[in-house]
């Protein structure tokens, strides 16, 4: 049936077709007609934000906590400017959102026209595709399309720019419109030949490990990478963005990989024979020194997108398709394989290095605080049912380290671009995406800077958040960095919080939620558990930690992964072996 | 360094020439000649883009490429299975005692005279790179005074369409 309507009607009425229960945004010139409409509808809730980056990474977090299309919606100009980081971040990390953005009218387009801004041109090399819609009739095309390429194939972000006279203008209005995207045909269906291919080299490894990456959140793939694991025996690590997809607990999890990555994990794809890369990208984080990664494996990679295929590293069975289904794949054709590979040495090596170089910290004489143990209690009294939102820095190290995770999609953070001021946001869409879940943010007292003018959204929106400042008065991953490379100068990176400018607990209190603060070791159940009991306003605890706590392992920038380092100056000696 | 050429076919939108040649630019590629317009279809666009580039990049290249939402399909042309082609314009100084000079070496290269001055002489030529550029040495000589030149174009040799299955691919949603 088709109904005469405005541009702006148009809009709303597409969003609420596509599903749309959800929008973070703020209104102005160039986007106002669309917000009358809004006003009215039952279906779509708009959350008012207080900084456009705000909406962008609450989409963001919703997205990651529902598995759904996250919607953001900014007007032109500085408004739009304002989406560019959270639509870079959420194509780093493959977080389907859309954002809709008002334009100036047509006309003025290309005019230096007031708040116009080329957002499309912008935000070209940052988003999955982008529109840039004049005529009202193409409106609820676009809309479909936006979030039919945000959320399928490898999901990222779309931005949908309306120039204002298409909002005002009347248009006529039917559902469901047909799609014109001929361009765009995803391949989710690995091919049979590469699944034999991969299951072959599986018989035959001797020392495989299955680095798991973001990918299989994605996919939501978790129940067949658990199976394959348990069927083939073979070990797991887990990255940044995997974390939770494969359970900690399990004995044939080994941390994860990377820079900051667990010493079994980094040491299991150094030695392996066989990599099973699922859902990842080999990323530098990852691999350290490209040339010196994995220099005994050959490479097994499944992705949905064909162009993270051989990037960095070169596959030697390449595997095009969702994660699930590749999953799924294999573990039919290892079912019907004739032998099974033995793999009963390499675990007796892993078991060693597991054994002998579990995550630790130090604690410190003084009696102050260590964040790591912040952690280890949080996770602890939270449990794994609960969201772990992370900013970027050490907090967010220590959160993917010493929190466990047993549950896909409970640790969301910023991985690819290391956003900082990510997780107060995310938190928020989280929340509103889970409300029955607790959701924690964890965050550095650094990036807590940047966004925490959304904890009035939250108590004014009534999303009860948790908020851990881990607060050591420092950029402190930078710090770690002159610590170590930098000959102990300090530039710049001394934000002086512990002298509390701002004092977080009146700030908490400023914005309408509680504000709890805990500075000795003996102090963190009680605090945590008094957040936890508090479930109808945001809350914020300040743990001021020392300043001198470090992140390790490390794999320095630049060097290979094989240099690992347990501590300052202190490298873990590896078995002797037989390459 | 290897050159290749890429056979584009895209839809015909705007935007859709800046979407690629940024990629282009950001994954770090330089393009040796781009030429775009229109094909035997209104809604698909070719462009033809000269790269030099090895194996591996041109490999992710095409795969970036390949996941522009406005990207129909991408084929590489081996040269010797394809006809390729330049146009250039060249204003060679020409008087009254040159003048036969140069056009005849305009016959010789199968060029054309498009415009005559009285000191000069205005040549179209097509043909491959290579031929081009053995045209403009032989020119040089008496002094060129402007010289503008086209994109590669290419097309493979044989019956076989590279347009056809796209083809089909925008009559299923139109």
């Amino acid at each position: 049936m088709t109904e005469r309507m405005t541009g702006a009607q148009a809009l709303v009425r597409a969003l609420e077709h596509v599903g749309v229960d959800t929008v973070f945004g703020i209104p102005g010139g160039a986007i106002l007609p669309a917000y009358d409409p809004l006003y009215d509808s039952t279906k779509v809730r708009h959350v008012l934000v207080r900084h456009e980056q705000g909406a962008g990474h609450a989409a963001e977090g919703y997205a990651q906590a529902t598995g759904r299309v996250g919607v953001c919606m900014a007007t032109s100009g500085p408004g739009a400017t304002n989406l560019v980081t959270p639509l870079a971040d959420a194509y780093m990390d493959s977080v389907p959102i859309v954002a809709i953005t008002g334009q100036v009218p047509s006309a003025a387009i290309g005019t230096d026209a007031f708040q116009e801004a080329d957002i499309s041109g912008i935000t070209m090399p940052i988003t999955k595709h982008n529109f840039l819609v004049t005529d009202p009739l193409d409106i609820p095309r676009t809309i479909l399309e936006a979030f039919h390429i945000a959320s399928t194939g490898r999901p990222g972000p779309v931005l949908v720019d309306i120039a204002k006279d298409a909002l005002q203008a009347d248009t006529t209005f039917s559902w469901p419109p047909v799609m014109q995207l001929p361009g765009y045909r995803p391949v989710t269906r690995p091919h049979s030949k590469q699944i034999r291919e991969a299951a072959k080299l599986i018989a035959e490894a001797a020392r495989p490990v299955l680095y798991v990456g973001g990918g299989v959140h994605r996919a939501g793939a978790s129940a067949e990478l658990l199976q394959l694991a348990e069927l083939t025996n073979i070990p797991v690590v887990t990255t940044l963005m995997a974390r939770g997809a494969f359970p900690d607990s399990h004995p044939q999890h080994l941390g994860m990989p990377g820079m900051h990555g667990s010493v079994a994990a980094v040491g299991a794809l150094q030695k392996s024979d066989l990599i099973i890369g699922m859902g990842v990208r080999f990323d530098d984080r990852v691999t350290g020194q490209l040339s010196t990664f994995a220099p005994y494996a050959k490479i097994v990679h499944a992705d949905i997108d064909p162009a993270e295929i051989s990037k960095n590293r070169h596959a030697d069975v390449p595997i095009v398709g969702d994660c699930k289904e590749v999953l799924g794949d294999l573990i039919a054709a290892v079912q019907a394989a004739s032998r099974r590979g033995d793999y009963s040495a390499w675990w007796t090596l892993l078991n060693g290095i597991k054994a002998t170089y579990p995550l630790g910290y130090d604690e410190f004489d003084d009696g102050s605080l260590a964040p790591q143990y912040v952690m280890e209690r949080l996770s602890a009294i939270v449990g794994p049912d609960a969201y772990y939102v992370a900013g970027v820095g050490q907090h967010q190290m220590w959160a993917a380290q010493f929190v466990q995770y047993e549950k896909p999609g409970t640790f969301i953070n910023s991985g690819g671009l290391g956003t900082m001021g990510f997780a107060v946001p995310a938190a928020m869409g989280a929340k509103m995406g889970r409300p029955d879940a607790t959701v924690w943010a964890i965050d550095g007292d650094g990036c807590f800077q940047m966004t925490n003018q959304e904890l009035a959204t939250c108590a004014i929106e009534g999303v009860p958040i948790k908020v851990a400042v881990i607060n050591n008065g420092n950029l402190g991953m930078v710090r770690q960095w002159q610590t170590l490379f930098y000959h102990e100068r300090y530039s710049n990176t001394d934000l002086q919080t512990t002298r509390r400018i701002p004092d977080f607990v009146k700030l908490a209190d400023a914005y309408g939620c509680v504000g709890l603060r805990c500075e000795r070791p003996e102090d963190v159940d009680a605090t945590i558990r008094k957040a936890m009991e508090i479930t109808d306003v945001p809350v914020v605890v300040d743990f001021v930690v020392h300043q001198d706590a470090m992140v390790w392992p490390m794999v320095a920038a630049g060097t290979s992964n094989d240099d690992i380092k347990i501590a300052r100056d202190m490298a873990p000696t590896w078995e002797s072996e037989d390459e | 360094m290897s050159r290749h050429t890429l056979s584009v076919l895209v839809e015909n939108k705007p935007g859709v020439l800046a979407r690629v040649s940024a990629l282009f630019s950001r994954r770090g590629f330089n393009i040796d000649s781009l030429a775009v317009g229109q094909t035997e279809h209104d809604d698909i666009s070719r462009m033809t883009i000269v790269v030099s580039v090895e194996e591996l990049p041109l490999e992710q290249v095409t795969k970036q490429l390949n996941k522009l939402v406005n990207v129909l399909k991408i084929v590489e042309l081996d040269p010797s299975q394809s006809v390729q082609r330049e146009l250039m314009l060249i204003k060679v100084k020409a008087d009254a005692d040159s003048r036969s000079h140069v056009l005849e070496l305009v016959q010789l290269f199968r060029a054309r005279c498009v415009d005559v001055a009285a000191d000069a002489v205005t040549i179209e030529v097509t043909g491959t790179p290579d031929k081009l550029e053995a045209f403009v040495k032989v020119l040089e000589p008496f002094g060129i005074k402007e010289l503008v030149q086209s994109g590669m174009v290419a097309i493979g040799r044989g019956a076989r369409s590279i347009t056809d299955r796209s083809l089909r691919a925008l009559d299923r949603t139109a």
